[in-house]
């Protein structure tokens, strides 16, 4: 199960040793994990402005940077979200220069996470996996099913037993085995693992990680690409395992390495809900471990209470001049809220998470009106309702006719028709 | 008293395939002693320059990260299943 390949491989991140390519995320030796390194001066005449032009429309455009085996013809237009200048946000909470990257309209399923799977799922095939797993808080599991589903290969799904309604629903449609697992996501995770070890199935998230990460720099290629191929000053992205923060600043520096952009210091500011908030607390403090978390928030697809990659994002966001916020499930529900309302987006709790974050740092000054910020939005707000349940009362069916219209509107917007104010009186008699 | 460890398959080359043994360990401290002293090989590889235990494994007791019961400070009781998973995945900046 290896396959050889000219233009990347597994490396160990602590002792450098390489490993070709084969389903392996972590050392042998040293135990540290696993990262795909390119050959990227044979990208450099490859990897150009005037190719990705040239690509489709999706996340595929940028091939030539991902692990995508030779001869794999990805089919699924995947990602090239839109990047919107979010000019009502800004005004609502003091930013002139913000931009929104919405993966809540990603391809196929509405999260980012389509973009890290359809680069797992195009190893897995070539590792000849006839099934693929994963551990997920939903939004993975989704992705996971829908495109097992399109390759004809099974899927096994474990997600923790207290995930949205909705996101159960959407993992099993696709025809998905689907196991509640009666924990958290922590526990599910460390029972992906012992399972990998036991049957010959490719979980996208564990054994196939290295692959299935790098899917996460598509973002970061995006960015740089909509803003006409230069670097903003800010990025604010929410954390879960801690992955995609790391990847978008590798998928910059790649570019800069390539010169399609021009080299300049990006910040990278992260956001989690107060009740896991682990890499938060990590920045914060200034510490290089991870102290775990039993999650207790309602933005569940970010509830990771002992993220794998904390403490490297910790140490990352620390380095590039960020920092990291956390805001409560009240919070976060009025960002999903203030979003909505502002520029049409419906995002899900993790980007509730990540406007009521943006929101603090333009509060805070961390980041200063005129900057060129980009707020990162993960998922869509379809998936997670329940977040708004109470938010909005049913009210009460209006007669057909014109004048109960006319009347109602009156009543909602709290002005007295003099008519009524008089029934009303007459009412008091 | 006796606890139940349970390795992952990475650190069997060092057990002579063993995934599972039990240990009369007080401690995550007596654990470590007793597998420098049972299998040398693993309790090199899975300690760092320090002489810490690698911050890439997790240790859990009975489904519980250690973390959660008191870390070094936790004493295991008799039965507890003690287990030994790397972390999946993180990095490096």
């Amino acid at each position: 199960m290896t396959y050889s390949c000219s233009a990347y491989e597994l490396k160990c991140n602590e002792c450098g040793k390489r490993f070709g390519n084969q389903p392996l995320s972590a050392c042998p030796d040293c135990l540290a994990p696993l990262e795909v390194v390119y050959n990227l001066e044979a990208a450099r005449g490859i990897f150009t402005r005037e190719a990705i032009a040239a690509g489709p429309p999706s996340i595929w455009r940028y091939a030539a940077l991902l692990p995508i085996p030779e001869g794999h013809q990805p089919d699924l237009p995947v990602g090239f979200t839109p990047l919107i200048k979010a000019n009502n946000l800004g005004k609502r909470i003091g930013a002139t220069n913000l931009y929104v990257k919405n993966d809540a309209v990603c391809f196929p399923t509405l999260s980012f996470k389509d973009r890290v799977v359809s680069v797992a799922l195009a190893n897995a095939q070539r590792f000849g996996f006839d099934t693929v797993g994963c551990s997920s808080t939903g939004n993975l599991a989704n992705s996971v099913a829908a495109q097992a589903a399109r390759l004809g290969i099974k899927a096994c799904i474990l997600v923790p037993a207290e995930l949205e309604a909705a996101k159960i629903l959407n993992t099993q449609v696709y025809g998905a085995r689907l196991v509640r697992i009666d924990g958290n996501y922590d526990h599910v995770n460390r029972l992906c693992s012992q399972i990998a070890e036991e049957y010959n199935w490719g979980f996208v998230n564990v054994n196939l990680r290295p692959y299935y990460a790098e899917g996460s720099k598509t973002v970061g290629y995006e960015i740089a690409e909509k803003l006409g191929w230069r670097l903003p000053d800010n990025v604010v992205v929410p954390m879960a395992g801690g992955s995609l923060i790391r990847k978008i600043r590798k998928a910059f520096h790649e570019l800069i390495y390539l010169g399609l952009v021009e080299e300049k210091p990006v910040r990278f500011f992260g956001a989690q809900a107060t009740g896991c908030s682990p890499i938060s607390q990590a920045v914060k403090l200034g510490n290089d471990f991870i102290e775990p978390q039993r999650p207790n928030t309602i933005a569940r697809s970010l509830a990771i209470g002992n993220p794998a990659d904390g403490p490297a994002a910790s140490q990352m966001i620390r380095a590039t001049g960020g920092w990291a916020e956390d805001v409560s499930d009240v919070e976060l529900v009025s960002g999903i809220q203030e979003l909505a309302e502002s520029e049409g987006i419906f995002t899900e709790t993790a980007g509730g998470v990540t406007t009521a974050v943006t929101a603090r740092l333009y509060a805070s000054g961390r980041i200063s009106p005129d900057e060129l910020t980009v707020a990162c939005i993960t998922g869509n707000g379809l998936k997670t309702t329940d977040a708004l349940a109470g938010h909005y009362r049913e009210e009460r069916a209006v007669r057909p006719r014109l004048a109960d219209f006319d009347a109602y509107l009156r009543e909602l917007d709290g002005v007295a028709e003099p008519e009524l104010a008089v029934a009303g009186g007459n009412h008091g008699n | 008293m006796a606890i139940k460890v349970t390795l992952p398959a990475a650190f069997t080359r060092h057990t002579d395939g063993r995934k599972q043994f039990d240990s009369a360990a007080q401690n995550l401290p007596g654990l470590i002693a007793d597998i420098d002293q049972t299998f040398p090989a693993l309790g090199t590889q899975i300690k760092g320059d320090d002489g810490k235990l690698r911050r890439f494994i997790n240790i859990y007791v009975n489904d519980e990260d250690i973390r959660f019961l008191g870390g070094e400070t936790y004493a295991f009781q008799d039965g507890d299943e003690v287990m030994l998973i790397p972390s999946i995945a993180g990095g490096t900046i």
